[in-house]
């Protein structure tokens, strides 16, 4: 019972972790190649849930509706790079923390003002819903197992375009030296550009895939966007090798955290101070676990090469 | 050249005594604005609308310590919110209502919190500063949520104001009121003498350049702790007056969204001028207040419904504010009104 338990919870860690690398590797090079933080890179997860939901609802298939939704979100974050963030590049982390904060005001309130404030529900598409029997006594959601499925794709893909492509060569370049990479004639800005209307499709799948097990609301970007900036300063920023390793770590240690925290502390305690304890110390646990790796690292456990 | 910066240093005196009449005149409109209050027929609402600008003054300014003169960009702030709040809510539920024992609770818990966590985000530099400086007011947030003897996530209402040395003087608008002022006339000149001490010029001279600070013999880093401590501790004595002021209590005080909106506050009044900080927070609370209201005159042309949702949904109009703010009103507030002196 308990190694059932632990398989689904485990399971359970991997698909957020992997949700979350999806969120994290858009962000982490963003912030690699222009030294830009971007604090709307939540809503773009956000964006891509309600373009999902929208998309389906009209074309009546969850298929279409994230066919659709990719290039919408890929277009809707190029106009976001066009319109504001390209202004931001020269600025202080201070101005655009501010300037994406308000991107992120806006936004939140603006999905509010087209769908209104009550959560939207997706359907789970017809051919993934039910579940299957993984191993003896255990069994899980399909639609989950393809998340996790999506999620080693998305990142496999992530990994051979990064590590064996040209573009890949820049933009692990240009992660490490922006100025160099300028300097040998690269367009640093296109090649910006590329990376971030990327990110944000990236970000907008993660959204598109959670939409049916998670209810589709605005401000669902916000909190999920600290635990991506958490991700990124664990592994390092500028490095998809480090956020891949950390989003799975931070998703394995706050869904096992949450469902093991109170009976690891019944060892020591009585009952109800353990559950107690245990549900006040599971939500914080991923922050611990970074403080205590910038303590012992302070910038991250891969950091890129500067 | 040099005959010009000679020019140009030569009219910065008038201007800046000029500029140092706006604190005296911020606090002359507080002092005056009770007096003035009954003339509005909302008495009640006007002040406590002004006691939450004299609040978010008092924590805009302590952010505006570590932020505009040393340069920490520190996007936990409001986790010291929630410590001052909590310390008056958490005393009181046990029945220690007095703010004399209340207050200097908050501000040990304030500074023990700053010391250990300044001293780890202190280690980090840049990004990775105002990352974990969030990450420790996440940890605050998500423990206070779970805190179910303390209402968690839905708060906890004060059983009644804090009495100060036995008297119930801020029971009344009037009294909290006059209180709140004093703190915030208190800590103004507090953290103006601070900035201009010694102690301020090193800090200051951190924010230009660590390493030269290092090379003439400081230690940058005990100065920046000491700055985020008191910072800190500050912010702690906002929050015991906050959680008077809406005489409860919640995790929702210390979101890093409202870390954020106190960022904004400063960068809106202006980095490094502890008077633009109060003028940053008035300027962004009374936004937060009026904008439905003039989006909803402003939108008379418009059909009711879509009228009552552009209403409704006014940061839609607030956040494109901001992002233009930053965007163009570089040196904020107090910026523009120095850059207006100037011709």
């Amino acid at each position: 019972m308990t190694a059932t338990f632990f398989a689904i919870q485990a399971l359970n860690g991997l698909q957020f972790g992997l949700i979350l690398f999806l969120i994290a590797a858009g962000l982490t090079l963003v912030f690699g190649v222009m030294d830009f933080i971007n604090l709307a890179h939540g809503v773009q997860y956000m964006v891509g849930a309600y373009l999902v939901a929208a998309f389906s609802a009209w074309t009546g298939s969850f298929g279409w509706g994230l066919l659709l939704a990719l290039p919408t979100a890929l277009a809707f974050g190029l106009l976001l790079e066009v319109l504001i963030f390209r202004h931001l590049y020269d600025r202080s982390h201070l101005d655009q923390v501010l300037a994406t904060f308000g991107v992120i005001l806006f936004l939140n309130q603006a999905v509010k003002f087209v769908w209104g404030a009550a959560p939207l529900s997706v359907p789970v598409p017809e051919i993934l819903s039910g579940s299957v029997e993984i191993m003896d006594g255990l069994l899980y959601p399909v639609y989950r197992i393809a998340i996790i499925a999506a999620g080693l794709l998305v990142a496999a893909l992530l990994y051979v375009l990064v590590s064996h492509t040209r573009v890949g060569m820049l933009v692990r370049a240009g992660a490490t030296n922006a100025a160099m990479v300028s300097a040998l004639g690269v367009n640093i800005r296109r090649l910006f550009m590329i990376v971030f209307g990327f990110g944000a499709m990236l970000a907008g799948f993660a959204g598109a895939m959670v939409a049916p097990i998670l209810s589709v609301q605005p401000g669902m970007g916000d909190n999920i966007l600290i635990l991506a900036f958490v991700v990124i300063v664990i592994g390092g920023i500028g490095s998809i090798r480090g956020a891949f390793l950390a989003a799975l770590l931070i998703g394995l240690v706050d869904t096992l955290g949450r469902s093991f925290a109170p009976n690891l502390l019944r060892l020591v305690l009585d009952p109800s101070a353990a559950s107690q304890t245990g549900r006040a110390i599971a939500p914080m646990l991923i922050y611990i676990f970074m403080a205590a790796v910038l303590f012992f690292r302070p910038s991250g456990l891969f950091p890129a090469k500067r | 050249m040099t005959e010009l910066t000679h020019i140009r240093s030569a009219s910065v005196p008038s201007a800046a005594a000029r500029i140092d009449l706006l604190p005296v005149l911020i606090f002359a409109l507080f002092a005056a604005a009770p007096f003035l209050a009954p003339a509005s027929g909302a008495e009640g609402y006007v002040l406590s609308l002004l006691t939450r600008v004299m609040i978010f003054g008092i924590a805009a300014m302590s952010l505006d310590l570590i932020l505009g003169y040393g340069a920490l960009v520190s996007f936990g702030h409001a986790a010291f919110f929630g410590i001052g709040a909590y310390s008056v809510g958490i005393l009181a539920s046990h029945g220690i209502e007095d703010a004399l024992i209340q207050v200097p609770v908050a501000l040990a818990a304030s500074a023990l919190f700053a010391a250990v966590t300044g001293a780890i985000s202190l280690r980090t530099k840049g990004v990775y500063f105002i990352m974990i400086t969030l990450a420790f007011a996440q940890m605050l947030y998500f423990l206070a949520s779970s805190l179910a003897a303390y209402g968690g996530d839905d708060g906890l209402t004060l059983p009644s104001r804090s009495l100060v040395a036995g008297l119930s003087l801020l029971k009344n608008d009037f009294g909290l009121y006059g209180v709140t002022l004093a703190c915030l006339l208190g800590v103004y000149i507090l953290l103006r003498s601070v900035v201009n001490s010694r102690f301020g010029r090193v800090l200051r001279g951190t924010k230009e350049n660590v390493t030269r600070m290092e090379a003439i013999g400081f230690q940058p880093f005990s100065f920046q702790l000491m700055a985020y401590v008191i910072s800190g501790m500050i912010a702690g004595l906002a929050g015991c007056l906050l959680a008077n002021q809406a005489e409860f209590v919640s995790p929702a005080f210390m979101t890093w969204q409202r870390s954020g909106e106190l960022i904004f506050m400063v960068v809106l009044g202006g980095l490094g001028s502890l008077h633009g900080a109060i003028i940053g927070a008035a300027a962004y609370l009374l936004m937060e207040e009026f904008l439905p209201e003039i989006l909803h005159a402003a939108g008379f042309f418009l059909n009711d419904e879509f009228r009552w949702r552009l209403t409704e949904n006014w940061q839609m109009v607030f956040g494109p504010l901001l992002i233009l703010t930053v965007l163009f009103a570089r040196g904020g507030i107090t910026g523009l009104l120095r850059r207006g002196h100037h011709g």
